[in-house]
């Protein structure tokens, strides 16, 4: 019986020795932000895919038992997972994952959102009353998302606080010096119109100089009608817009109806690493978005 | 706190004169003509640290188009209670199956499957009681649950429910008090789910409800049913779609019917009855599903008992759904029920078309799985 207990004693040990954080993250853009933090001192599960429509991510029970085991949750804390997160929450029952603690990180947290509506109305569409809430994008706000990440690995994992926070400035650096090579390449696009199928890059526009302000839906979540297509087709037209931004979720040949009465070309985007070919990093996502709309732009 | 409201109707057209001999589930049309048999109020949200708590006020108009209030769920659920253990309290659907716990306005078909309305009853299975739920610590979902309740009156239907009229399987009922832990109904479950790929779920329950009933003075009811749910859905899913998802229940019944009240009836009978309904949805582009269903419900035939919900009845159904909105839809069903000669249905088959509609105002509802 002693030895019994001794080995399972020695075993219980080894386990909380060996033992990494389990990260949970909503979607794949703090997923990706959570690993340049936590390097391989963590486990990480990201729920939704970065091909599928964020909005709507099937509860799966398999979330469940995810939410059940995390030391730490990152979602986007602006009701972009607001149609099931929080019924995964209420089964989780994971007390270490409640807002407010240090296992908790909302990636909103101190970012102003954009395009706030004065008035909320479900007339206008699926809009989100804190806000867009598609702001990783934006490299700046990245930074500050990955700061708080590594604030909250730092408090739960104490004896690794300083290769996180070691971490979190390696990425710092690197976001400042590549936002210095993307805005170069942007440079010469400033002010240019863009079109894209749904409303996700206010913050992208906003960081790189252009104005992406013609959607081929009507209204957020209210899928393209023809009569809708042909004011965008004008509206494209004069303009002189030149590229058609849509996600893997959406619709393509819809963007490619479009692209052949405008002359403009389709462009593959994705919010999140992995939703496009080349992208596996949050780094190389927007390199690979800034490419891609520049080649466009040309 | 979320305050929601939601408004399901139905325009009805059938070769019934009586729909509601047809139609068992309580929210199912019942007339032909309009309907209004869901009209929701919902509210949800924390307590305090400890507790939150949920409310679901439906109001029904009846044929007359006189309004039924009914109280349909209201507790509260711990959050934090440890060893992954949670604890809910109050009036709530029972976990028993995958049908049974959801309210109508989430289901994918305008009525109740046949074997639901007819062995748990039209209004399901609830009732208050308690419930506690443990997620069991495996790599896996695995959950139990067990739950007891009253199951006191028509929401407590095979259990200690009165009947109409004091009257239940032609027996006089009892319409007795609780006598011991043996009157109420104790509801186990056990529901697993594995994803078989990044695109595929599937979830398998097994649940029980075990009680009396009053049909005699040592009358049992005992209920098993099975449940199984295989979903997919794209890795490139727009608005949730396109996906295919297949479910089916099977319920099994054993029902000792006593000699009622005074032991004015002739016979105790012992019913085996059993019913099964498989279903399957596709939703083949965003906001449009389309879905077929069939229902078998086996009653077992007696000389003594002869009652309108003891009658073996098949049908098939098939319907095709619009949803503009996560918050609008917009439904055409057309169902074909198969129907044996008895007294009370008259052994001509009936053909149904439902138009349902519905609307949600208020806050933006999450979709459990």
């Amino acid at each position: 019986m002693k030895k019994f207990l001794f080995v399972l004693f020695s075993f219980v040990c080894a386990i909380s020795v060996q033992a990494k954080l389990n990260v949970v993250a909503t979607l794949p853009d703090f997923g990706s932000l959570a690993r340049e933090i936590g390097g391989d001192k963590i486990d990480i599960v990201v729920l939704a895919k970065a091909t599928e429509d964020p909005h709507f991510v099937d509860a799966r029970p398999s979330f469940v038992v995810s939410l059940r085991n995390a030391d730490v949750l990152i979602d986007g804390g602006a009701e972009l997972e607001i149609g099931w997160l929080p019924p995964l929450l209420q089964n989780a029952r994971n007390p270490k994952i409640e807002i407010g603690k240090p296992g908790r990180v909302q990636a909103s947290q101190g970012i102003r959102l954009m395009n706030v509506p004065a008035n909320v109305t479900r007339a206008a569409g699926d809009v989100h009353a804190l806000g867009n809430p598609h702001f990783t994008v934006d490299p700046i706000i990245a930074k500050a998302i990955a700061q708080h990440i590594a604030q909250s690995f730092a408090t739960l994992d104490p004896s690794n606080a300083a290769f996180y926070q070691g971490n979190y400035k390696k990425f710092e650096a690197t976001i400042n010096a590549k936002l210095q090579g993307w805005g170069a390449i942007m440079q010469s696009y400033q002010g240019e119109h863009v079109a894209a199928y749904h409303d996700s890059w206010p913050y992208f526009a906003h960081r790189f100089g252009v104005s992406i302000d013609i959607f081929l839906e009507p209204k957020p979540g209210i899928p393209p009608s023809p009569s809708h297509l042909s004011e965008v087709i004008g509206q494209m037209k004069s303009y002189h817009v030149k590229a058609i931004i849509v996600e893997p979720y959406h619709d393509r040949r819809i963007a490619e109806k479009v692209a052949r009465s405008t002359g403009a070309k389709v462009v593959d985007f994705s919010q999140f690493p992995g939703g496009i070919p080349g992208t596996d990093s949050y780094v190389s996502l927007i390199d690979q978005l800034v490419k891609r709309l520049a080649d466009a732009l040309k | 706190m979320n305050i929601s409201f939601d408004g399901l109707f139905a325009l009805a057209a059938s070769t019934a004169r009586d729909l509601s001999n047809i139609e068992r589930g309580d929210h199912d049309p019942q007339q032909r003509g309009f309907n209004a048999r869901n009209i929701e109020l919902a509210f949800d949200g924390a307590v305090d640290p400890y507790f939150e708590g949920f409310a679901n006020i439906v109001f029904k108009l009846d044929n007359d188009n006189n309004t039924d209030v009914e109280v349909e769920e209201a507790f509260l659920q711990t959050t934090s209670l440890p060893f992954n253990l949670q604890l809910k309290a109050g009036q709530f659907f029972a976990a028993f199956g995958r049908i049974n716990p959801t309210h109508p306005h989430t289901w994918d078909f305008a009525d109740a499957p046949i074997v639901h309305a007819l062995l748990l009853g039209s209004d399901g299975l609830r009732g208050v009681g308690a419930q506690m739920s443990w997620i069991v610590p495996m790599p896996w979902y695995s959950q139990l649950i067990f739950g007891v309740q009253n199951g006191r009156g028509n929401t407590g239907y095979s259990f200690r429910n009165p009947g109409d009229g004091g009257m239940f399987f032609n027996r006089r009922t009892t319409d007795r008090e609780l006598r011991g832990l043996e009157d109420f109904v104790w509801i186990p479950r056990w529901e697993n789910s594995v994803d078989l790929s990044p695109t595929q779920v599937v979830l398998a329950g097994v649940s029980g409800a075990f009680g009396s009933n009053e049909t005699g003075g040592n009358s049992r009811t005992q209920i098993y049913g099975a449940d199984l749910l295989y979903k997919w859905k794209s890795a490139n899913a727009e608005g949730g779609f396109p996906f295919v998802k297949w479910q089916t229940e099977f319920m099994y019944r054993r029902f000792e019917a006593g000699r009622g009240m005074k032991e004015s009836f002739p016979v105790a009978e012992t019913f085996h009855d059993w019913g099964l309904y498989s279903q399957v949805l596709w939703g083949f582009k965003k906001g449009w599903v389309v879905g077929i269903r069939g229902d078998h419900y086996d009653a077992e035939d007696s000389r003594f008992t002869d009652d309108l919900d003891r009658q073996s009845r098949e049908r098939i159904s098939a319907n095709l759904t619009w949803y503009p909105t996560e918050f609008s839809k917009i439904r055409l069903q057309y169902n074909h029920d198969f129907l044996d000669d008895t007294f009370f249905l008259a052994g001509r088959d009936v053909d149904s078309v439902f138009l349902q509609f519905e609307f949600i105002l208020g806050s933006h509802g999450a979709h459990k799985f």
